[in-house]
């Protein structure tokens, strides 16, 4: 049995301990907002937050987020820097077939929770892990810049 | 392709289930006319508190489909857009069919072409009961009544009915006919930039793709094909398998193995411990060297003739200089987001299919040729799609799910791993194309020659419809099935048979040549994103061969095209084009016209010294005639022109010993936000008939980045994708 704070509550979950994070997320929890897309922390799209930081959930075993606070994109909104990024993800309609975008955000969230004026350099190292196959890149690099305007 | 459509529509009023109006409306186009009974193609509800319903035929992959057609209808039903809601309509050709095709598809940048007229008519015919409903009620005439933000208003009196209070009346109103339609300059909603109806689900992972299912009792399973294309399961050894926690069954096909589980990590894990022998069969030794030989020499061979004007051999002798090339483009998997997945459930008494599918109709028939069930009995639950981009026009992986699932007892959802979507697509096929021309003493080209070779997508798809003769029609009216008839691959030469340019004498053939036990199918942009890139080099090489600017090159051969002509000015314009460039920087453009529409590009590339190529800049001008949403418009450029880009630059699927050599995005990358370039789009204002801009992007974008690396470089990319072939050249 492994205890979990996803979201500021606690679940508790009969799963191995190497089980990834993502999975646990999605099929026995099912918070199904965080996506599978590669399996090898190659795209992102899996990306949650462990202790405000964020983590690839398709390589991080769920034993390595017991104890800590994860929160994903269900639960981002309650953040205030996540909150300011779905706004301009709104503002700017950024999202295409959307697959990608819970990533997206949760990486840009961390981002401007840690740099809140966020430069061009700062945008491309924060998300350069994070594919879109939709290339919405142009709309994310405003819409970040425009959350922390 | 563009056909032109029938301005009689059929429409039908009747109450809905649980009160409020229900109205179909079709075309009467084809097959139609043959029902005794009418089959509508959409459907809209209003329902008594006043919400209007569209019971959506279109897939929504990130295209903005459901946002642009609610514009379409709210425009004339006079709703805000806010007050539609979205319906996705179960799999029925009969009910759905897509007017440009003859069948429930979404794809080939269609949505906006084919539903312009035929949503705009049904709004109208909406509002027009509603309006002689209130009149009745009333007891005015209709012509002193207007509708207005879902309410009918008196004029003279000023009193208001909302819709929710006339759908009883007006669903027994006979449907008015020939309802004129607004005058664009009218128009409240199409041609704004209306906001997606999407967005909010989209950012906080509410969204359900079908990846996301969940169904009581489920399980989730993954599985491994045989590797060689053609080849089969030889034996499998389970037993390390099902020893793994939440591991319950492994299921053998001919030719894959399926672990079945709690959760996709013991699938997974369940996956890695057997101990499977393939038998490799007849293509364990393939590469993608031999397809190419087969290519090339199929391409020695006369082909199928798909556009012929005047005489290119006399004109070609009489050339004042030939110029000659061969190009080729590459396999490339589709790699959308989302993994292909399906969840089905079958029973003894029905199958229930749970996928994001471009082709519900295809699911459903798949699906119910499996299981033995009647169609009826196969109900296909259909899904947002983390991408589509051709993937999802396959049933492949529909299949591939019910055939486990058959083996199962309860619902089983069958996620594809990263790897075995990359291994086990369908794959954009290769193509080799001998291209030449003849100029004249001022550098015109007086003869134009252009052979296609590749697998034919076109005939495979045509092979599985049934009746043939008829569903071709159907699908792609008469001149498909001329095509067909003689081995023409309408698709394979899509944007090579008619370029833009003044060309008197041009002749393009088209050889099939199949490569072994790789299967093919469309790819974003389909047969235009090979051709343009073909056809946008060769242009380029002409200009440099008479050392002509290839703006003013492909300028003067315009005349004929003013379209064509504005777009590739504007772009020229807006990007600076002939302003200095740093050394190592270059500029390329390239000219489109395809799905009804006409884009022009300039890109701009930065070589470093280690021969590793940047783009910082694309500029994009683009007349796809009446623009619905604006914004939809840009956002679908600036998506054709990364995925275009990374096909350019990094895309390729390769084959050795019978297998792909790829894997993942590691090596099969794509375009990341740190490489991707600043995009302009320049909307031209244009009052023509709407054309298609899902895919052009991708098209335009290749050939202007391989000429700005010739520009920059002096190196002519005949070959994509760009990968380290600058590393070669010196820069």
């Amino acid at each position: 049995m492994v205890t979990l704070s996803i979201n500021g509550k606690a679940r508790t979950v009969d799963v191995p301990a190497d089980m990834p994070l993502l999975w646990v997320l999605r099929d026995v929890i099912g918070l199904t907002g965080t996506k599978f897309g590669c399996g090898m922390a190659l795209c992102g799209a899996c990306t949650v937050h462990v202790d405000g930081r964020p983590m690839r959930s398709c390589v991080t075993p769920v034993a390595a987020a017991t104890g800590k606070q994860i929160t994903t994109i269900e639960g981002v909104g309650e953040t205030p820097s996540g909150r300011k990024v779905q706004q301009a993800w709104l503002d700017l309609d950024v999202v295409q077939c959307g697959y990608c975008q819970s990533g997206q955000i949760m990486s840009a969230a961390a981002l401007l929770a840690s740099k809140p004026h966020p430069t061009d350099a700062d945008i491309d190292a924060a998300l350069a892990g994070n594919i879109c196959r939709c290339g919405t890149y142009v709309r994310i690099r405003a819409a970040i810049k425009r959350a922390g305007g | 392709m563009a056909r032109t459509l029938s301005r009689r529509m059929f429409l039908e009023a009747s109450a809905a289930v649980g009160g409020g109006l229900l109205l179909g409306f079709t075309l009467p186009v084809r097959r139609r006319v043959l029902n005794d009974r009418f089959a509508p193609n959409a459907f809209i509800r209003i329902d008594r508190d006043g919400r209007v319903t569209l019971i959506m035929h279109k897939v929504e992959m990130g295209q903005g489909t459901y946002t642009s057609m609610p514009m379409l209808l709210a425009e004339e039903l006079e709703v805000d857009l806010s007050q539609v809601q979205l319906e996705h309509a179960s799999a029925d050709d009969a009910l759905y069919a897509e007017p440009l095709f003859g069948v429930q598809e979404t794809g080939g940048s269609t949505s906006v072409r084919g539903n312009f007229e035929p949503l705009r008519r049904a709004g109208a015919a909406a509002r027009t009961l509603l309006v002689a409903a209130a009149a009745q009620a009333w007891k005015v005439d209709a012509a002193a009544c207007r509708a207005e933000r879902g309410e009918v208003v008196h004029g003279p009196t000023g009193r208001k009915l909302g819709y929710g209070a006339l759908v009883d009346k007006a669903a027994t109103l006979p449907v008015p006919h020939n309802v004129p339609l607004k005058d664009p300059k009218d128009w409240k909603l199409i041609g704004t930039a209306a906001k997606r109806l999407d967005s909010a689900d989209k950012v906080t992972g509410a969204a359900q793709f079908g990846i996301d299912v969940q169904v009581p009792g489920m399980k989730v399973a993954t599985l491994a094909a045989c590797p060689v294309f053609g080849g089969k399961l030889a034996s499998v050894d389970d037993s390390k398998a099902k020893a793994i926690q939440g591991v319950h069954q492994v299921v053998r096909l001919d030719d894959a193995v399926a672990v079945v589980a709690d959760h996709m990590w013991a699938a997974k894990q369940g996956l890695a411990a057997l101990d499977i022998r393939w038998d490799e069969g007849p293509n364990a030794k393939l590469s993608t060297a031999d397809i190419v030989r087969q290519l090339a020499a199929a391409s020695q061979q006369p082909g199928v003739v798909a556009r012929k004007e005047g005489d290119v051999a006399r004109a070609m002798a009489g050339a004042a200089q030939k110029v000659e090339a061969v190009y080729e483009v590459p396999f490339l998997a589709h790699a959308t987001m989302e993994p292909v997945n399906c969840t089905v459930h079958v029973r003894q008494d029905g199958c229930d299919v749970w996928v994001g599918t471009q082709v519900p109709t295809f699911a459903r028939t798949a699906a119910a040729k499996l299981t033995g069930l009647p169609r009826e009995r196969v109900q296909v639950h259909n899904h947002l799609l983390g991408g589509g981009f051709g993937r999802r026009l396959e049933v492949d992986f529909i299949i591939r799910a019910v055939q486990i699932a058959m083996q199962v007892a309860g619902p089983v959802k069958v996620i594809w791993t990263r790897e075995e979507d990359i291994q086990h697509d369908m794959y954009r096929p290769y193509y080799y194309d001998r291209i030449t021309a003849g100029l004249d003493q001022r550098g015109r080209p007086i003869a134009w020659s252009h052979r296609i070779a590749g697998s034919s997508i076109e005939a495979r798809v045509i092979s599985q419809l049934f009746p043939k003769t008829l569903r071709v029609i159907r699908a792609g009216g008469v001149h498909r099935l001329g095509a067909m008839i003689k081995g023409l691959d309408l698709d394979a030469v899509e944007g090579a048979a008619e370029p833009p340019y003044t060309l008197p004498n041009i002749r393009v053939e088209y050889v099939r040549q199949e490569p072994p036990g790789v299967p093919t199918a469309f790819w974003r942009g389909v047969g235009p994103t090979h051709n343009i890139f073909v056809v946008e080099s060769f242009i380029d090489e002409l200009a440099a061969a008479m050392k002509q600017d290839p703006f003013q090159y492909r300028r003067a051969l315009l005349d004929q095209s003013p379209r064509a002509k504005a777009v590739l000015e504007l772009a020229a314009l807006q990007a600076g084009w002939g302003r200095p460039l740093p050394p190592g920087s270059g500029r390329g453009i390239s000219l489109l016209h395809a799905f009804g529409s006409y884009i022009a590009q300039v890109a701009e590339v930065a070589v470093s010294k280690q021969g590793d190529v940047r783009v910082p800049r694309v500029v994009c001008a683009v007349d796809c005639g009446i623009i619905v949403n604006p914004d939809t418009v840009r956002a679908q450029l600036e998506s054709g022109i990364i995925f275009g880009i990374s096909a350019a630059l990094f895309g390729e699927i390769t084959i050795r010993d019978g297998r792909v050599e790829q894997h993942n995005f590691n090596d099969y990358p794509a375009l990341r936000i740190n490489e991707a370039p600043a995009i302009e789009v320049h909307l031209v204002n244009s009052r023509e008939a709407p054309g298609g801009i899902g895919e052009p992007g991708t098209s335009a974008v290749m050939p202007a980045v391989t000429n700005a690396i010739f520009a920059a470089t002096g190196k002519r990319i005949r070959k994509l994708p760009v990968k380290e072939q600058l590393r070669e050249a010196k820069v």
